[in-house]
């Protein structure tokens, strides 16, 4: 049993026009253990997928549905007071983007990270500073950052007090948005080491998702590649960096520029689309230079390019 | 092509922050740099926040007075001139950067927005104008011109909008531009195009470009040299690929192997990394400031002697004590 099986999961907006179909029928699964990196540009929907995930919607949020299937248990059927309880922080927590800024100015960081187990879990403040200290060491925070409030941190050391806060609870799956975005490549490394060793020495799953898929080949297992909110590609991380079979994928990879290598990046023409009202048929078709006739009709469905790994694209659609 | 075009000389710039009641602390954002721009190349500045790039280029563009040292533009000390002596240069030297979202006025057209730094400079009448305006547009590949100069920013995406943003900077024809952070809020997909856009005007028209950033990929494939700054020092600065591929500052050396390329086996290990953090501006590290991160830090040397930047390779200078100056 996968710890994650989602499927046509969808989070749409309301605004005055026409809903900004931000997460539009996503369906992946997440092994045990396993991390799946989430990449896609701004606008793509990743953020929303992490928001549908974790049942945080905004307030205009429509058109919420699908199945989500996290332990064996169907949480789209709970309730929100139940998933609240049940779910939330305990089986699947999420390490916000920019999160490091949302810490309380006026509380010590540890007193932050203890607050949900003296009200969650009714531990007793020994107890509770026991186990931030412990998460502390897992992070590797020095103990006494404890007792500091978060303007006396830097970045990397808010963003390692965010980690820890996620992992307060003991959950099986984090989400983490962009967790290294706000950081310097020097910081970013070392935290991205810190995630490859809770990954291994926890066994927590993650996914992770982020703009630059670098830095997901970095920790993650699987790949999925969105784009104008939905998943165009998901697949091995060796399969989708080295034999990627959306057109988008490639061209993504190609626009990175390569410090190893002389070729010059290249880009992809135009622009993502408006989610209020993408393209018909398949939404990168306008960008796409493999256009052909099915692809501004008809929207391509995920076929299999290979054992494991799929494409929502015509080219591997009417191959077969 | 190959005049010196900027020319910047142990540059200092010190803000005075506050620290506790009464008292202030001078943060040394820029601390000794030298530097020169010719015209027609572009020299990256790469470095992690804090290393004082920005400050750098705010200071080049004067629109910071430094603390010390001097800034030459064109053989012309511009250093210390006033506001109003500074007309000329600031029609000469423009600016692009980082946010297309805040660096434009929302409640103005683009053609509003575009014929702005004509009209403080009192360029052509309102009928040339517009034609230059046009003719920027197309420079930026924002067609049909007519069209896009009655757009306002809000109607236009990112990529877009950093269009206007070199539109508006080029519209003055500069000798100069400094681009900071130009293209980190732009779609990784679209960042090439607009770096691609920058380097095709550069050569049309020569203009000489300080391309402040923090992604040491992109300098390697869109300037001629770039220099690595850490904690308000230039470290090391080279040809492009050269400064790339043969690093001679640990700290360059480092901060290329934590940046991974798309690799499936990244996964499979660690990655090797800067211990520590960089240093607070306000107490720099004595001797070498990045020894106390150095993995090759020589005890008794680095944290006593303030390394000079020297020439080790022609055109490639480091500031480290591994290369020491050759005895005459």
């Amino acid at each position: 049993m996968s710890l994650l099986e989602v499927t046509d999961l969808t989070l749409h907006y309301a605004t005055r026009e026409d809903p900004v179909r931000a997460v539009d029928g996503v369906s992946f699964r997440l092994e045990r253990g396993q991390a799946l990196g989430v990449v896609g540009e701004s606008g793509s929907g990743k953020t929303s997928l992490s928001l549908a995930l974790m049942r945080l919607l905004p307030s205009n949020a429509t058109g919420y549905g699908g199945s989500v299937m996290l332990d064996g248990q169907e949480v789209m059927a709970l309730s929100d007071d139940e998933f609240r309880r049940q779910v939330r922080w305990r089986k699947l927590s999420m390490v916000f983007q920019g999160a490091q800024n949302s810490l309380n100015p006026v509380l010590r960081v540890g007193h932050q990270v203890a607050e949900p187990l003296m009200l969650e879990n009714g531990a007793r403040k020994a107890q509770a500073r026991e186990r931030v200290l412990s998460l502390f060491d897992l992070v590797r925070l020095p103990r006494e950052v404890a007792d500091r409030y978060p303007h006396e941190l830097s970045g990397g050391m808010k963003q390692r007090v965010m980690i820890a806060m996620s992992l307060v609870l003991d959950p099986a799956l984090v989400v983490l948005d962009e967790p290294t975005s706000a950081l310097d490549v020097s910081i970013q490394a070392q935290m991205m080491n810190l995630l490859k060793d809770l990954k291994r020495d926890l066994g927590i799953s993650f996914i992770f998702i982020t703009h630059d898929i670098a830095l997901a080949s970095d920790l993650c297992d699987r790949i999925a590649v969105v784009y104008a909110g939905q998943m165009v590609e998901i697949g091995s991380a060796d399969d989708a960096l080295t034999q990627p079979s959306h057109p988008y994928t490639q061209l993504l990879l190609g626009s990175i520029p390569r410090l190893a290598a002389d070729e010059p990046p290249q880009f992809i023409p135009g622009a993502p689309p408006d989610l209020t009202g993408p393209p018909s048929g398949c939404r990168f078709h306008p960008r796409c230079p493999y256009v052909f006739e099915p692809c501004d009709r008809d929207d391509p469905p995920l076929a299999a390019a290979r054992e494991g790994h799929e494409a929502r694209c015509w080219l591997l659609a009417t191959e077969k | 092509m190959n005049a010196e075009l900027l020319r910047v000389e142990d540059l200092k710039v010190y803000y005075q922050a506050r620290k506790g009641l009464i008292g202030s602390v001078a943060v040394k954002a820029l601390d000794g740099v030298s530097l020169e721009v010719q015209s027609g190349e572009t020299l990256a500045i790469v470095g992690e926040s804090g290393s004082g790039k920005t400050t750098l280029g705010r200071a080049a563009l004067r629109l910071i007075r430094p603390t010390g040292g001097s800034i030459h533009f064109r053989g012309e000390d511009v250093t210390n001139l006033s506001d109003s002596g500074l007309g000329a240069f600031r029609r000469r030297a423009q600016g692009v950067f980082q946010d297309p979202y805040s660096s434009l006025d929302g409640f103005m057209s683009v053609a509003q927005i575009l014929e702005e730094p004509l009209v403080i400079h009192g360029v052509g009448t309102h009928g040339e104008r517009v034609e230059m305006i046009h003719d920027a547009l197309r420079d930026v590949r924002m067609s049909p011109p007519e069209e896009m100069a009655t757009k306002f920013p809000h109607m236009l995406s990112g990529g877009l909008r950093q269009r206007v943003g070199i539109a508006r900077a080029l519209i003055l024809r500069p000798d100069f531009i400094l681009a900071d952070e130009p293209v980190s809020m732009i779609d990784a997909s679209s960042r090439a195009e607009i770096l691609y856009l920058m380097l095709e005007l550069q050569r049309t028209y020569g203009i000489g470009f300080l391309y402040i950033t923090h992604d040491i990929a992109t300098a390697r494939h869109f300037s001629d040299r770039i220099a690595v700054m850490y904690a308000g020092r230039v470290v090391e600065s080279g040809p492009a690929g050269q400064v790339i591929d043969e690093p001679l500052h640990p700290y360059t050396e480092a901060l290329i192997r934590a940046i991974p390329e798309p690799d499936a086996s990244n996964r499979l290990r660690q990655r090797p990394v800067i211990p520590g953090e960089p240093p607070s501006p306000t107490e720099p590290p004595a001797g070498c400031r990045f020894h106390p991160r150095c993995p090759f830090a020589i005890a008794g040397t680095c944290e006593v002697v303030d390394p000079p930047l020297i020439e080790v390779k022609p055109g490639h200078m480091t500031a480290c004590h591994l290369h020491p100056e050759p005895e005459e």
